[in-house]
């Protein structure tokens, strides 16, 4: 019984994993393709140590297949955060599909919409207009009216 | 019978493996492909995450356990590995943009 269980848990940690790098592969932009691989990744070594730490039967090794699955959550969100922080301060390319960039405004940093999507004045999702044509830029509070 | 010594632990540890390994050529792919710096140091960060769980099947596999140690100590290098890159990318950033972001240290440096 337990031997199903552990080896369930690591065939969908390595699954998980999988979806993480595939995530990787299929997203568009920057800031997409660290959302697949920090939260999917993390998930799915998660689940791998925890099976790991069903295989054995001494307990330290059990601690330590434990002690490596918290230090992992522990140091992915912050890895995650720091290169999230720096790829916006060099200006990375957001995706074309990109509507709503709220933390331009907050940090005031001179970068408008036109330049988000140089080629097109008014955001366009698929060819069409906007629901109910509601321009989602101009509707959030811009730091130089302060 | 510990578990690690069942068949169907063995199975789903070896095909595991092939699929972690799967998922690492993926993350290559993007490493060489990435167009920006950004978008490598995030596929090397999933990169050391896929490292970490290879090396904990591997230890189950290989019945040694002190590849739990190792998996410990690449997750520790990653980590700092990772943060690295980071400050590196922030500091390189284009003058255009520190310019305009007063919390950049060093900012009125030009």
């Amino acid at each position: 019984m337990i031997d199903l269980f552990t080896a369930a848990l690591i065939l969908l940690g390595c699954l998980f994993c999988l979806l993480a790098a595939v995530g990787m592969i299929r997203l568009p932009d920057t800031l997409t393709r660290m959302h697949a691989a920090t939260k999917a990744g993390t998930l799915g070594a998660g689940l791998v140590l925890a099976g790991v730490a069903c295989c054995f039967g001494e307990v330290d090794t059990v601690l330590r297949a434990l002690l490596t699955l918290v230090f992992l959550f522990l140091t992915a969100p912050v890895a995650a955060h720091l290169i999230g922080r720096a790829a916006y301060r060099t200006g990375i390319q957001l995706s074309s599909q990109t509507w709503v960039d709220h933390l331009d405004d907050d940090m005031g940093a001179g970068r408008r919409p036109e330049d988000i999507h140089p080629q097109q004045s008014k955001p366009q999702h698929r060819g069409e207009g906007v629901p109910g044509d509601v321009d989602w830029t101009r509707s959030c509070h811009r730091s130089e009216d302060v | 019978m510990i578990p690690a010594n069942s068949p169907i632990v063995q199975l789903a540890a070896r095909s595991g493996l092939f699929i972690l390994a799967v998922g690492m050529a993926l993350a290559v792919y993007r490493i060489v492909r990435g167009p920006q710096k950004a978008d490598r140091i995030i596929a090397l960060d999933l990169f050391s995450i896929l490292v970490v769980a290879f090396l904990a099947i591997y230890a189950v596999l290989s019945a040694e356990e002190s590849f739990l140690d190792v998996a410990i100590a690449y997750a520790l290098v990653a980590f700092l590995g990772t943060a690295a890159f980071a400050r590196y990318l922030e500091r390189s950033a284009s003058p255009g943009r520190r310019k305009h972001d007063p919390n950049f240290e060093g900012a009125p440096r030009d």
